[in-house]
């Protein structure tokens, strides 16, 4: 092949038509409240692994609906599990709880480990 | 309040017989004057006439519509009459109506609402000229029985809702909020989940301003018992694939990239716009006008309902968006404030 | 779609151009780009029409490359096209045509500039006179090249040889046009038919028998910017936006792209070869290209000038498909000729797209 010394970008654009949504919609099943999250990022405001790591509840919740798995799963890797996110969530959301039924769907993090 | 005695017979001109006039007619009938309405269209309701459910409790627009009809029968209401000039005469107001007919009143309420933004002026979102793009008003219309192509027949899995259409866009003109189209679009997002249960929706909004009684209840309804997805990001550009499907694109501005969803049918939320065809007389009776050309009032907060001039009246979106009941509120409140200003003279 | 609805913002979107007495100024670079093009402009409009298109041979670049790629200021650039308002001035004209899209936003830019800024336009003249000893009229109307064509697209589809319909089925032939960025993108008011739905490449297509697609990607940017290509670390996404464009037409299965810009159609007709080499996919029939043209081409084509005699020879993509489809008639073996048959080099074939 001929060798350019450029290539084709990847495209950061989402298309949500080819998005699989499949893990966020059996986190749903499980947590109906992952779907009341307004974007508000009290929690990761006060997220004890934000800063160190970029753990995100907000993040976490729109990357699934987002098709972008690995980088949800990076984050939740670094959950500490404080609950501090918990407290602050406006909307009542029991985060704490939300992640770990999405690291029992993904096999992975903590209830992964056990 | 006393009702008026020594006055029964001094007219209130209420120009505009939409919802604002017909309260404030149904009010004035009850302190005992003869409210004259001017409606230059074939029937009275204005835009809530052509609106089917009323947020945030679902309750039929035809029921308010017909009781404000059924209560203002009193009042003298002249169909498809315009008014071609207006002047002050001693303490009097003369207009001179499109049938012939010059009437005098001691006092005028504006009640001449607002205008549907045209959405076709948004020319990047195709209203006109992509198959599948409709506005809130043409869904109401669909709702209400009216059939519609883009809806009839028609497999719709995924449906677009485009928030600020023609609102908070100082390149359209028009840089005030249109107040109801947020919760508006929820409402209409969820009524389309329940003729669709199996499509998806998307709502593409730039804030959600759910300030009103139960609307952020509405909203977490809309999110947790109807799946509905909000995505923070204005619509840039729609354009239509080879099968005639919408495509949008957007930045959601929370995950920072753009997306692009290929949609059945989008529906474009035409925000409220100054009607101009009232400056005229604004004009004529020297009657201030806002930046955003909706009437003045002689002060936003404590006289909302009043005009400069002694013996004119506001009520509703003649003065900027405004939902049914603050407009039904402000109605009321014009009315009393026609029978203080009539009672002292 | 509702045609309709695109003929309503059409007709709010139509701009004055006066039916004669142009200045013409010419582009930099699409003489070596599509070499018979402007060549037939003049040849469309003075000899066949019998216009009046005059121009000097003492205009210089707009100073637009120069301008997009941030090597030189924009009050140098206003200080360039002043000069060339001079020119016209001197020659007694009014109207000024430009070849170039670019230029012709520079002009368009220029005048909205000192429209809002006096001053500096004051401060322009000042500049022109120390540099150069000149003065200037600012013209009364500014076209692009393509807006005199489309103009009349009429007169040209009365004298034409062919039409743009297969010869074999009697279709329209789907044809896509791709509007320069610069032509009503920053003005719409400027363009024929504005800046969302722009006509004056949809009304030439639709006026000599073709019918015109409209794809999802079809208002995005070809992708050659200024810097973006000419830094050769960024052209991963130039190329990728025009492979981005090609994507999206490519269900339509169109039959030729036309261009009113010098970057898009160069880029449009190269990139496919770029991007066969690097992806192995190519959007004609057969393992060709679609070919890409700019509207005085089409314009020569369709009044039955030599497919070699404006140039076509010097794309990438090959165009016989196209030809063969309107029933064209051309000399294979005189592809490669130049003027009095003089063998010019022939080149050597991609590996991946198909060419002739």
């Amino acid at each position: 092949m001929m060798e350019f010394g450029f290539s084709l970008s990847p495209s950061s654009a989402v298309d949500l038509d080819k998005v699989d949504t499949s893990r966020f919609d059996r986190l749903v099943e499980m947590e109906p409240q992952a779907r009341i999250c307004i974007g508000c990022g009290s929690c990761s405001a006060t997220c004890t692994a934000e800063p160190y790591s970029g753990m995100s509840v907000r993040k976490v919740l729109l990357g699934l609906q987002r098709g972008r798995d690995a980088e949800v799963d990076r984050m939740l890797a670094a959950c500490m599990l404080c609950g501090k996110c918990t407290m602050v969530c406006p909307r009542g959301i029991n985060t704490r709880h939300l992640i770990l039924s999405l690291c029992r769907i993904s096999g992975k993090g903590k209830e992964g480990k056990a | 309040m006393k009702k008026n005695k020594n006055n029964a017979n001094q007219h209130v001109a209420i120009i505009g017989g939409g919802i604002a006039g017909l309260e404030a007619a149904r009010a004035l009938l009850g302190l005992g004057y003869r409210p004259v309405i001017i409606e230059k269209s074939d029937r009275t309701g204005g835009h809530v006439a052509d609106w089917h459910r009323l947020f945030p409790d679902m309750s039929p627009a035809k029921d308010i519509v017909e009781r404000l009809r059924r209560e203002t029968e009193g009042a003298r209401t002249l169909l498809q009459t315009e008014i071609y000039a207006a002047g002050r005469l001693g303490n009097d107001y003369t207009l001179t109506l499109s049938d012939g007919n010059t009437l005098r009143a001691g006092a005028v309420l504006f009640s001449t609402g607002f205008d549907l933004f045209e959405a076709a002026k948004k020319e990047e979102y195709g209203y006109g000229i992509y198959d599948q793009v409709m506005t809130n008003a043409d869904l109401e219309r669909w709702f209400n029985g009216g059939g519609d192509k883009r809806l009839d027949g028609k497999e719709i899995r995924r449906i677009g809702f485009v928030h600020c259409v023609g609102s908070r866009d100082v390149k359209a003109g028009n840089a005030q909020c249109s107040k109801v189209c947020c919760i508006t679009a929820i409402k209409q997002a969820i009524e389309m989940k329940e003729k669709f249960p199996d499509a998806e929706i998307w709502c593409f909004y730039m804030d959600l301003r759910l300030f009103g009684k139960k609307y952020e209840d509405f909203y977490i309804g809309a999110q947790r018992d109807y799946g509905i997805h909000f995505i923070r990001g204005r619509v840039s550009e729609v354009s239509e694939n080879i099968e005639g499907r919408v495509i949008v694109k957007a930045e959601d501005t929370l995950a920072g990239k753009p997306v692009k969803v290929s949609l059945d049918v989008l529906v474009l939320m035409s925000g409220m716009v100054c009607n101009r065809q009232v400056h005229g007389l604004a004009c004529q009776l020297s009657l201030g006008v806002d930046e955003d050309g909706f009437l003045k009032s002689r002060d936003n907060i404590a006289s909302i309902t009043e005009s400069d001039n002694r013996g004119i009246f506001y009520a509703g979106a003649v003065t900027g968006p405004k939902t049914v009941p603050e407009t039904l509120a402000e109605a009321r409140s014009a009315a009393l404030s026609i029978h203080a200003y009539l009672s002292a003279q | 779609m509702i045609y309709k609805g695109k003929q309503k913002i059409w007709s709010d979107y139509q701009k004055e151009i006066p039916d004669d007495h142009w200045f013409y100024v010419r582009s930099c670079i699409r003489q070596s780009f599509f070499p018979g093009s402007e060549r037939y402009f003049l040849g469309i409009c003075r000899d066949m029409l019998g216009k009046d298109i005059h121009e000097t041979e003492h205009h210089t670049t707009c100073g637009g490359i120069a301008y997009h790629s941030d090597t030189i200021p924009q009050e140098t650039a206003m200080t360039i096209v002043a000069r060339q308002f001079a020119l016209m001035t001197e020659a007694g004209y009014k109207n000024l045509v430009a070849s170039c899209i670019t230029s012709f936003g520079n002009y368009t830019e220029t005048l909205e500039t000192w429209r809002e800024f006096p001053e500096l336009e004051a401060r322009i003249r000042e500049n022109l006179w120390k540099a150069c000893r000149r003065e200037f009229e600012k013209p009364e109307y500014v076209a692009h090249a393509s807006d005199l064509v489309y103009k009349f697209r009429g007169e040209i589809a009365e004298r034409a040889k062919y039409h743009l319909v297969d010869k074999e089925t009697g279709e329209p032939l789907r044809i896509v046009e791709h509007i320069g960025c610069h032509y009503s993108k920053m003005f719409p008011h400027k363009g024929v038919g504005g800046a969302e739905y722009p006509c004056v490449l949809s009304g030439m297509a639709e006026a000599w028998g073709g019918k015109v697609i409209d794809y999802p990607e079809r208002r995005h940017c070809c992708g050659f910017g200024f810097r973006q290509y000419l830094v050769q670390a960024n052209r991963g996404y130039s190329v990728s936006n025009t492979h981005k464009k090609f994507e999206s037409m490519e269900p339509y299965h169109p039959d030729v792209i036309i261009t009113n810009c010098p970057g898009c159609p160069y880029f449009l007709d190269r990139w496919q070869y770029v991007i066969a080499e690097q992806t192995g996919k190519t959007y004609g029939r057969n393992g060709f290209g679609i070919p890409v043209l700019t509207y005085e081409e089409l314009a020569g084509l369709v009044l039955g000038i030599d497919p070699w005699d404006l140039g076509l020879q010097i794309h990438q993509v090959a165009v016989e498909p196209l030809l063969d489809k309107i029933g064209i008639e051309y000399d294979p073996a005189k592809k490669y000729l130049g003027l009095n048959e003089k063998e010019i080099m022939k080149p050597g074939l991609p590996h991946v797209l198909r060419c002739c």
